[in-house]
């Protein structure tokens, strides 16, 4: 069982790297801080140090796993396991100690080697991609700090400091985002990432406020979770505080109806759109989630309902995603619509309680969708261009490498077995419950409906990611000059994200399939899914062979369907003939209405701009005009009016007379007084000493007679 | 001795200071009126000062011998320039400060 054994000696006694896993974000932090001050005296423009302080993480990392392992182990089989957190008083208000510190569990141990592996290889594929740059320390030096945050939340040992790891990463990605922000286009992109993250980011501080005075004051995550499930919250405060919560991660983690913001966050440099909008950062919302999975299982009613707020979003996001992914021309926006279908899938798992499920597929996710992430930024690295249409096409000539990693890591996102996708994707669909074939989570009701969802989004997940493909590595090449394979530093990265795509879902192998022996399997919900009283009991559900050869088929049928359009049809016509539905949207207005919705990504962005935001210039704008013209104005002019008589009034009675007449009458006084007193100045100094002799005799008399 | 004889001594010649400073047009004669006015003043302080035993009167007699100094100085040197515009010293033609 992994190198938990061989090393199992050397950790067992002590627990040092749990303890002390603040190091972890210790390391990129204080590389931030060298870059940024230093940067450019190093001969690598600070590049060498950020890798240096991210490998030095992901080692820590992996070494903190490993006694996680070990500490699970040594526990036996059934034993709880608590999560190790040390902390420190931050500071002490009225009583109240405010305390940062560590919390290391399964699950933060998931987060720290996901966002250390993928730092690590974005960094080193950053030194080819952006080099040149004239930014290139700058984006370094953030590539560290979003690592520090990342890491710093997701090891968050209680809520307060969670804002402070959330709002970090936040800032990063509004910072690299903009990286070019010379062109208008990429500075918009940021500012609307960062203010439609502001808006969940109220849910948060409300959920944040909400559950601490719920919770008896207390911002611990594990007292919070403890309290949540023992029933010491009443069930109205868990209800408020997740509902608020889930705000923030329908904005943090591209839900439906705030997603809007990451396809455009696309603008950044790819490996920023791979490490941070793909991998990490926007699974934060996932992870929230998962932490506080206490609070939102009891406020949500998770067990024993068939629907509720988080699976619905899930589920509705999961589709919109998948649907908007097939009409983008940028390989960017394929993979953010993407990006944002295979989160709604997460969330939908949290929402239907397959919790492990919901992490194994952040697990897997990551490492295939930063593959593919990478990968289109090594093609557009070789065209200039992220549009399929105009600029790529037969790739796989000049790009094997690209062209076999994105394969490969697209097969894992369609959900083909083994590839990792499939595992992960399946235990979300089988955690749903649904036909009641697995007995999952949801009761007596089974999430039937989200698991229609999850499977509908399966065929489109696997019919895009043709299309994506057979758009940029096959047909004609259409863009300019002769397209180049990648150096190694882009390359090498690229395979050891394949390879993880490959077996990143062998780790959590299903239990009934037989496939391994029983002790391999499960070893992801094993070590991951907690088991100590800060976690809710919650049902597992069972692997069911119908449903893996179901979803299998599924999303065969997705991959024929496009491909028999791809591959067959249109090749024949012109290479440039590539539109979804070219053929369709000319013969059915159905289809063509439906193609126009998708290409104007549901009217959300135009709801948000248009009506919301232009709602205020526009109609409301009007009435609210019409309202100033006849209602404001007509009293403001009444005003006016009157004021204007009343003016005239006291400027000819009080101005006039009694004012002027006051001034006018105090100049006359002095002015007279003025006049008798100026004959005393004869300019004669012998008068003047006269005038002094007289006073000081006067003075002399005055003393003498009064003393 | 009598403090009443220098009382009468510095009365005398505060008064005569008095009557130059209002009548003599001169400017340098008024000036030295002014001088007999402080030199009054002095003895007033040495005779007090005397009397009660205390060399403040002398000490503060040497301050004013000293400021009447640079008081001249500053008085003759304006009489001069006056002397140089007007070729006169006439005080009751100096009346440019009118009212």
């Amino acid at each position: 069982m992994f190198a938990a054994e061989a090393t199992e000696g050397i950790f067992q006694a002590s627990g040092w790297f749990l303890e002390n896993a603040w190091l972890v974000p210790a390391f990129p932090a204080l590389s931030f801080l060298v870059i940024l001050f230093f940067g450019k005296r190093f001969p690598k423009g600070g590049s060498e140090v950020g890798i240096a302080a991210v490998a030095m993480s992901f080692v820590f990392a992996v070494a903190t796993g490993i006694q996680w392992i070990s500490q699970v182990n040594s526990a036996g089989d059934d034993a709880a396991v608590d999560a190790v957190s040390s902390t420190w008083t931050w500071w002490v208000n009225g009583g109240i100690e405010f305390n940062i510190g560590t919390l290391v569990d399964g699950l933060a141990v998931v987060l720290i080697f996901v966002v250390t592996t993928v730092s690590l290889l974005v960094h080193v594929y950053s030194t080819d991609y952006v080099a040149g740059d004239s930014r290139y320390t700058h984006f370094f030096a953030f590539l560290s700090l979003f690592t520090a945050a990342m890491l710093f939340f997701v090891l968050s040992e209680n809520t307060l400091q969670m804002i402070v790891g959330w709002e970090l990463v936040g800032v990063c990605s509004f910072v690299l985002i903009g990286h070019w922000w010379e062109e208008k286009p990429n500075s918009d992109a940021a500012l609307k990432a960062f203010l439609t993250n502001r808006v969940g980011d109220i849910g948060l501080l409300i959920g944040v406020a909400v559950l601490f005075f719920a919770a008896d004051q207390t911002f611990s995550v594990l007292e919070i979770n403890k309290m949540a499930i023992s029933g010491e919250i009443s069930h109205l405060a868990l209800l408020v505080g997740a509902c608020a919560l889930t705000a923030a991660v329908i904005s943090k983690s591209g839900q439906f109806f705030l997603h809007t913001w990451l396809p455009d966050a696309m603008a950044g440099p790819t490996p920023v759109s791979a490490l941070i909008h793909a991998a990490t950062m926007v699974v934060a919302g996932v992870y929230l989630i998962a932490r506080l999975y206490g609070v939102f299982f009891e406020g949500f009613s998770i067990a024993g309902s068939s629907v509720n707020l988080l699976a619905i979003i899930g589920g509705l996001t999961t589709l919109v995603g998948a649907s908007l992914a097939f009409v983008q021309r940028d390989i960017k926006k394929v993979l953010a619509y993407s990006t944002i279908s295979q989160l709604g899938y997460m969330v939908l798992a949290l929402g239907v309680g397959a919790w492990t499920a919901a992490i194994f597929h952040l697990f897997t996710h990551a490492f295939f969708k930063a593959c593919l992430f990478l990968g289109s930024g090594s093609v557009s690295h070789a065209v200039h261009s992220f549009d399929m249409k105009s600029d790529m096409g037969g790739l796989r000539r000049w790009m094997p490498h690209t062209y076999k990693t994105f394969v490969i890591a697209s097969v894992a996102l369609a959900g083909i077995p083994p590839l990792a996708g499939f595992w992960s994707k399946d235990e979300i669909l089988a955690g749903t419950g649904g036909w009641g074939l697995a007995g999952g989570t949801g009761g007596n009701g089974a999430y039937l409906v989200i698991l229609i969802m999850g499977l509908a989004t399966a065929a489109l997940t696997a019919a895009y990611m043709t299309r994506c493909v057979y758009l940029t590595f096959f047909g004609e090449f259409r863009g300019h000059g002769t397209p180049h394979e990648s150096g190694p530093r882009i390359i090498v990265p690229l395979w050891i994200l394949a390879v993880l795509a490959i077996v990143a879902g062998w780790i959590n192998l299903p239990k009934g399939f037989q496939l391994v022996p029983e002790g391999w399997t499960e070893r992801f919900g094993h070590y991951v899914e907690p088991t100590a009283d800060y976690f809710p009991s919650i049902a597992h559900a069972k692997p069911s062979w119908t449903l893996a050869v179901v979803s299998t088929l599924v999303a065969l049928g997705g991959i024929a369907v496009a491909a028999r359009y791809y591959f067959g049809r249109v090749r024949a016509e012109s290479p440039m003939a590539t539109e979804v539905g070219r053929g369709w949207t000319k013969r059915s207005r159905l289809a063509s209405a439906g193609h126009t919705l998708l290409a104007k990504k549901y009217y959300l962005d135009h709801l948000y701009t248009g009506v919301i935001a232009g709602g205020v210039k526009g109609p409301i704008a009007k009435a609210a005009y019409k309202f100033n013209q006849e209602g404001i104005d007509k009293v403001v002019n009444a005003a006016g009016e009157k004021s204007v008589q009343a003016g005239h009034v006291v400027y000819d009675i009080i101005d006039q007379k009694v004012v002027d007449g006051i001034v006018n009458s105090s100049g006359v006084a002095p002015h007279l007084a003025g006049e008798e007193m100026r004959k005393m100045q004869t300019g004669k100094v012998q008068s003047y000493a006269g005038i002094v002799f007289v006073a000081a005799a006067l003075l002399a008399i005055v003393f003498i007679l009064v003393l | 001795m009598y403090v009443s004889q220098f009382g009468v001594l510095a009365a005398v010649l505060f008064a005569i200071g008095v009557y130059g400073i209002l009548v003599r047009r001169n400017g340098i004669l008024v000036l030295m009126s002014v001088e007999l006015i402080l030199n009054s003043v002095n003895i007033n302080l040495v005779a007090f000062g005397a009397l009660r035993d205390t060399i403040a009167g002398e000490v503060f007699a040497l301050f004013v011998i000293t400021v009447a100094a640079a008081e001249v100085g500053v008085g003759l040197a304006i009489v001069l320039l006056i002397y140089r515009n007007r070729r006169s010293v006439d005080l009751s033609e100096v009346d440019l400060m009118k009212g």
